[in-house]
């Protein structure tokens, strides 16, 4: 009789007997690969489509020749731009914005540019002041539920000093209500700051890439995150 | 459920927006036998691609097999019924492995092989019992690179359901030098807290713009006036939104055509004929493929978005396409992608994508508004306050013609009484 054709041995009506066959299975077999040793890595519907990103994305070096001025610096100015948008201080929130700032968030981390891609938001100032006047109008009627917001930013690291130019990474965790529901927003800021004559932070971009950027939207997100 | 006392010509009872048994024969008789947009070819270019899409209330998957054919597949094994892939989309090599316990299946469908198979020796679950298969959907057809699926053998095959709102892929194709569109490979997926009817109604209302979308309109004619005054034009996306803001009269004189099946058309009223260097040297590139007479036809095609009942909008001149997935009555997920013109030169391209940004991502300062409506009007419809939901506006001031109601009024609630014809008929086992 060979191996696969094996039966259990009956057992009759011995339970005790029953109970001392004790069968060990080991992962490994010496004979051919059967079952799911048969599956084949191609099989798994885990591979992605052509043109998607299969590796992780590199963790860049912080800039180690940051003095702990300039981080302080560049936490504050962090801080203040979330304070800014959790006070509704719009213009004020705009203002941090170099005269050819951009405020972008991309649909997925790999994109690299906004001209021929989609994005959740690519604004600038003018497009900014639009999103400002919209908000503001007494007939913003997705305006008028209880709506506030409240965002934490934290991970600061500087990753390039070069000439006026600051490149800063951060995470934020923005929580929104509406109504009486609350929703979710977290993920990585990446600051392009320019250091101006006048020796203030100004954002040349704002980088903003949501961790569930691809997540199905329950309404909408109305101002910038 | 006698439907004919819940639509009358020019009035709905409000449970058909609110009752699960509503919509549960909605699901069945309208979503789970007409021709369902499953997804244009080039989201699945290799063999064993595949997007996960939902038709009615299953679960299915489309893929690409290995002799190029696309098939439309449910999203279970045969087996215990464990869904086979467990992501939106994805390649799955030569065959689909279920992952409970290994059933394998080729792209068609066909099981391929099934583990310790002499277990099922003198069951009748075996090889060549069809219950081994994975079950298909019942038909398939694409028509000019757009795939449809229909889980009804029987009914109107995918043209003759199509019938003039054919024009939406016709004329999103043939501004294309090359007769084609391929896919952007993002999709915004959004979802309203409310009944699918209320986008599709709402997508031919051309009373709502200036009212619902008053802040957004005029906030941007504000901007797009200043640039005017300073530079002598603004770019043509500032248009886009302020836009909406025009004035009752002007929204009056955009005509809205209804076709049989609840299919419409909205005119077309934002002018995307501009006179600068991309465009010209885009409608050269028309012109050399197709002749003068041919480039003049396709680009004076007055669209703004065709519906094609009960589940798409297709926003040609733009390129952008919404898909409904009704979950239940008061929830809604819509799909929305964006295409590009094959042969196209990347300005015109670039145009349509500031639409799609500005009015169709989840940070839309124009739908923004719209959720706003529907979310109150759900609420508002499970109230006692009232029984009927109104069209009546200019009801029996329409034009029509073998079957297809033109407005004589731009914001005629033709539009909605239309679509409740289709609704009915369909509701009371008529696909015809």
């Amino acid at each position: 009789m060979s191996a696969d054709t094996k039966a259990i041995p009956s057992a009759g009506a011995d339970m005790g007997r029953l109970l001392a066959q004790d069968v060990v299975i080991d992962g490994e077999t010496a004979g051919p690969a059967t079952g799911a040793q048969r599956i084949e890595p191609s099989h798994s519907p885990r591979a992605t489509l052509a043109g998607q990103p299969t590796e992780p994305r590199p963790l860049p070096r912080p800039e180690t020749l940051a003095t702990p001025d300039l981080h302080r610096e560049v936490e504050q100015f962090l801080y203040l731009q979330a304070e800014l948008l959790d006070a509704k201080h719009w213009q004020a929130w705009i203002d941090l914005f170099a005269p050819e700032g951009i405020y972008w968030m991309p649909v997925a981390p790999e994109q690299t540019e906004w001209e021929s891609s989609p994005s959740i938001f690519i604004e600038d100032k003018l497009m900014m002041e639009i999103r400002k006047g919209r908000v503001s109008h007494p007939n913003a009627w997705s305006q008028a539920p209880q709506w506030e917001t409240n965002h934490l930013v934290s991970h600061v690291a500087i990753e390039r000093v070069k000439g006026s130019t600051i490149v800063v990474r951060s995470r934020f965790h923005m929580m929104e209500l509406r109504r009486d529901a609350i929703r979710h927003f977290g993920g990585r800021y990446t600051h392009t700051l320019l250091r101006g004559d006048d020796g203030v932070l100004r954002i040349a971009l704002q980088r903003v890439d949501l961790f569930n950027s691809q997540a199905s939207f329950d309404y909408v997100l109305q101002i910038w995150v | 459920m006698n439907v004919q006392l819940l639509v009358e010509p020019d009035r709905v009872h409000k449970s058909v927006y609110t009752d699960q048994k509503i919509f549960d024969a909605e699901m069945e008789n309208i979503f789970e036998k007409v021709w369902v947009y499953c997804g244009h070819e080039s989201q699945i270019p290799n063999a064993g691609d595949y997007y996960a899409v939902t038709i009615g209330r299953q679960p299915m998957m489309m893929v690409r097999a290995a002799d190029g054919s696309i098939n439309v597949l449910h999203n279970r094994c045969p087996h215990r019924g464990v869904q086979l892939v467990g992501n939106l989309k994805g390649n799955t090599g030569g065959a689909f492995v279920c992952s409970y316990h290994a059933w394998s299946f080729h792209l068609d469908g066909k099981v391929r092989a099934i583990p310790l198979a002499r277990g099922y020796e003198g069951t009748a679950m075996n090889k060549s019992n069809p219950d081994c298969n994975v079950k298909r959907a019942a038909r398939v057809d694409s028509y000019r690179g757009f795939v449809f699926a229909s889980l009804a053998a029987d009914g109107p095959t995918l043209p003759e359901f199509l019938g003039d709102a054919k024009i939406a892929f016709d004329d999103m194709c043939d501004r294309s030098p090359l007769g084609e569109v391929e896919v952007v490979p993002y999709c915004h997926r959004m979802i309203q807290q409310s009944n699918w009817k209320f986008f599709m109604e709402n997508q031919l209302d051309a009373l709502h713009p200036s009212v619902t979308h008053q802040s957004t309109g005029i906030s941007a004619g504000r901007v797009e006036k200043r640039i005017k005054e300073k530079e002598g034009s603004a770019p043509l996306h500032y248009h886009y939104l302020s836009t909406f803001a025009s004035s009752f009269e002007q929204w009056d004189s955009v005509q809205t055509i209804n076709f049989p099946r609840g299919h419409g058309i909205l005119k077309a009223y934002m002018g995307l004929r501009p006179r600068d260097p991309d465009t010209l040297e885009y409608e050269a590139l028309l012109k050399d493929a197709y002749g003068e007479a041919k480039t003049e036809e396709y680009l004076s095609r007055s669209i703004h978005h065709v519906l094609v009942y009960p589940y798409l909008s297709v926003q040609s001149p733009l390129q952008q396409l919404r898909c409904l997935r009704p979950i239940s009555p008061d929830k809604t997920l819509s799909e929305i992608w964006h295409f590009r013109l094959k042969g196209a030169p990347e300005a015109i391209y670039r145009r349509s994508l500031w639409y799609y940004n500005l009015v169709n991502s989840p940070a839309t300062m124009i739908n923004a508004d719209d959720l706003e409506n529907w979310t109150k009007a759900q609420w508002g419809l499970t109230s006692n306050g009232g029984d009927w939901v109104s069209f009546h506006r200019n009801f029996g001031d329409d034009r029509v013609e073998n079957g297809i109601s033109y407005s004589n009024h731009g914001t005629s609630e033709v539009v909605m009484r239309s679509q409740f014809q289709a609704w009915t008929k369909y509701m009371q086992g008529d696909a015809a």
